[in-house]
């Protein structure tokens, strides 16, 4: 296509180690290890810090929730939210989001109610939000198809002339798939204004990182389609922050696509149902949880003297005010009408389906389900 | 040419008919189509300077511009997944899949995206686009390039799925898909590309979910799609010269069925057989003559029979004579039946 005028071929090979802003101890870094991209201003990271803890807390009560039975599944993203909100924070309002299923806080951080993110998890209805209000696609469950997406409705946009970028987010698993390779390739290709952020988290259910890749790191892959990679330390929320909002920015500008893989760890179960002890060792999820990102941005933040006391509560309040409200939500039993299981398959009518449609209304009549009423939930 | 075909005033005002393909037909809708909205984007393999590999697209890149019309990567799932997102922006795509056999790596996207997001959105979110898939046989295409896809895309609900017989069809059908607000599967059968009828476009002919009666008949009703309509009336031009009256409906639309139009030619005549060129077992006819039975069986005199491709991967070109149905299986077909009883 004529969009991309130039064909630059981009060479550079992504930092063997991640790239980070602040290490382990909350300390700036200083020097090559940074990649040239500087601090975010302590404002910036004070709404980060304050975005990660309001997070955990949802993510900590809605996997209590799912244990008290009251969601049939959560994938928790405990561990994960700088990359989670590092990523979608560089989001302008206007732009989309393309998330998976395990990026609930991400959805949260786009303003998104918890009653409408859960409504899917808990199994009222696969998709409960408006998308195109909060510019965020469903979340989606078969690996990397989302990705496809993010790339088509960023090039329509630019098709429009519109200043818009989609992220889309993917699993370290998720690289596997054809349309990981396939989604890289088209934004390359057409120069979409996209921007990939995979969450290497270590592991694909029980699967570790070495069995999906034999690349040195996930954001190599980017060097093979041609557009930049980035190889970020994904419990870093500055880093992940200064490099999404670099790649947003080239690709609003027209300068293509970007792969940024955040180098993280899944701290809880894969799901519910998941038994993590069979794949990894408690020493290791206990090294990782040394490397906590919100601890870290907090040791900053405090060493700093930007994190108040009374700020701290002030988050801490916010934080346990959307946990109740969570929990309100979802002790209350949503009212279900099987009759609309007919209504959104197709625009038009059809026969056939009024006909179904008027059979189950029958048998809703005359009490078949009168035992199930209520008991489903 | 279906018996309904007629032209708009404005096109009767300005042209006389001439002699079009099916292809020509279809790459007619397509330019009026782009002109008309220019939402209306064309991508897939080869589709640019090419034209297409049957030429459907031919000179609409020329005409309309790399932005609006242009040759994708190579890659199945990549073109339906990005239409995908294109649509849910307000794009509205029509890709081209270039043979059927080369559509199964979108399958994933096909069943698990495009077909529901409408249902999985409550709506919200609705995906008009196209996805044009050339079909089956008799073309003398090698390994891979005479499949007949239609059962899969008919039986996964919230796609729609479609398949012209003929160049005004093709055009009217092709033109009410692209309008359509939910996503639609049009298979083009290969071997009828090259098939003529006078036309003056712009054409409109039924709504692209009935059926239409083709051949008026009192004895037997026989349904076909796409290939197999000339089949079908082939059959009954030979079966006329033995005194056996048959009525051919075209189906046009396989999902939705239209339980009218065949429940009612059916009624007439009381016997019914369907033709398809894909495999039998578990095919599409399967479902035609479940619903015709369900619906209709003190009407019928004797079971609705099948004659459909073997039940065996689509033969190599030298050897696809003896898979495909023809007139005078059929006729064979309708012989197995106890007329008397
Ligand atoms: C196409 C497809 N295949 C298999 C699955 C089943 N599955 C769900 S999650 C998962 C692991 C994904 O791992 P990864 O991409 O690393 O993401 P994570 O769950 O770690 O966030 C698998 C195999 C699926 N959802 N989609």
């Amino acid at each position: 296509m004529s969009l991309n005028v130039e064909h630059a071929s981009v060479r550079t090979l992504p930092s063997e180690k991640p790239l980070r802003l602040l290490d382990n101890a909350g300390h700036a870094v200083t020097g090559s290890a940074t990649g040239g991209f500087g601090l975010p201003d302590t404002e910036t990271l004070l709404e980060l810090y304050r975005k990660m803890v309001v997070a955990r807390r949802f993510d900590v009560q809605v996997t209590a929730l799912t244990k008290q039975g009251r969601l049939a599944t959560y994938p928790s993203a405990y561990g994960q939210e700088a990359c989670e909100i590092g990523a979608v924070a560089a989001l302008a309002a206007e732009d989309w989001l393309f998330p998976t299923y395990r990026d609930s806080i991400a959805l949260l951080t786009r303003g998104i109610e918890p009653a409408d993110i859960l409504q899917s998890f808990r199994g009222d209805w696969h998709n409960g939000y408006d998308q195109h209000a909060h510019r965020t696609a469903a979340q989606a469950t078969p690996l990397a198809t989302q990705a496809l997406h993010a790339v088509g409705l960023s090039h329509a946009a630019r098709l429009r002339h519109d200043p818009i970028v989609a992220l889309t987010f993917l699993g370290d698993g998720a690289t596997s798939e054809g349309d990981a390779h396939e989604a890289f390739n088209f934004a390359a290709v057409w120069q979409t204004p996209t921007v990939f952020v995979v969450q290497n988290n270590q592991f694909a259910i029980s699967v570790p990182l070495e069995r999906q890749t034999r690349a040195a790191t996930l954001a190599d892959k980017a060097v093979g389609y041609g557009m930049p990679g980035y190889h970020v330390d994904g419990n870093d929320i500055a880093a992940m922050y200064a490099v999404t909002s670099a790649a947003v920015e080239r690709a609003r500008s027209g300068g293509g696509p970007t792969l940024i893989e955040g180098v993280t760890y899944r701290i809880e179960a894969h799901t519910n149902s998941d038994d993590p002890t069979r794949y990894r060792a408690a020493r290791d999820v206990e090294h990782w949880k040394r490397r906590d990102p919100i601890e870290r941005l907090e040791k900053f933040l405090v060493s700093e003297g930007a994190l108040t006391e009374a700020m701290r509560t002030e988050i801490t309040d916010a934080a346990e005010a959307l946990a109740a409200r969570t929990r309100d939500v979802m002790t209350t039993e949503a009212e279900l009408d099987p009759l609309e299981l007919f209504d959104h398959v197709y625009g038009r009518e059809r026969a056939a389906l009024l006909e179904q449609r008027a059979a189950l209304e029958a048998e809703i009549a005359a009490g078949a389900f009168a035992s199930h009423e209520g008991a489903a939930r | 040419m279906t018996a309904t075909a007629t032209s708009t005033p404005a096109a009767e005002a300005s042209a006389a008919p001439t002699q079009l393909t099916m292809a020509g037909a279809l790459n007619a809708a397509l330019r009026d189509a782009m002109a008309a909205d220019d939402r209306v984007i064309v991508y897939g393999e080869d589709v640019g300077p090419l034209g297409g590999v049957f030429r459907v697209t031919d000179g609409l890149q020329a005409e309309f511009g790399d932005q609006r019309i242009w040759d994708s990567p190579l890659a199945e799932s990549g073109i339906i997944g990005t239409a995908v997102g294109m649509a849910m922006y307000g794009m509205r795509p029509v890709v081209e899949m270039q043979f059927d056999a080369f559509s199964y790596p979108a399958f994933e996207q096909m069943v698990s995206h495009v077909a529901k997001m409408r249902n999985r959105t409550k709506g919200r979110v609705t995906l008009p686009m196209v996805v044009r898939i050339p079909c089956a046989g008799a073309i003398g295409g090698v390994e891979h390039h005479s499949d007949s896809s239609e059962s899969y895309w008919a039986s996964t609900p919230g796609l729609t799925v479609v398949m012209p017989s003929n160049p005004a069809d093709a055009y009217s059908m092709l033109r009410e898909a692209i309008d359509s607000d939910d996503p639609v599967v049009f298979m083009e059968p290969k071997s009828r590309y090259w098939s003529k009828a006078p036309l003056a476009l712009p054409v409109t002919t039924a709504p692209m979910d009935r059926a239409e009666v083709v051949r008026e008949g009192a004895d037997v009703t026989l349904i076909g799609y796409g290939p197999t309509v000339r089949t079908a009336l082939e059959a009954a031009e030979a079966a006329a010269a033995e005194g056996l009256s048959i009525e051919v409906v075209d189906l046009r639309s396989l999902s939705p069925f239209d339980d009218e139009t065949v429940g009612a030619s059916v009624r007439k005549t009381s016997r019914a057989a369907v033709i398809h060129e894909a495999a039998q077992f578990g095919g599409y006819g399967a479902e035609v003559a479940a619903r015709v039975t369900e619906r209709n069986f003190h009407h019928l005199a004797a079971p609705v029979l099948r004659i459909a491709g073997f039940d065996i991967p689509f033969p190599s070109p030298k050897l696809e004579e003896y898979h495909l149905p023809t007139a005078d299986r059929v006729l064979a077909a309708l012989d197995t039946w106890e007329w008397d009883a």
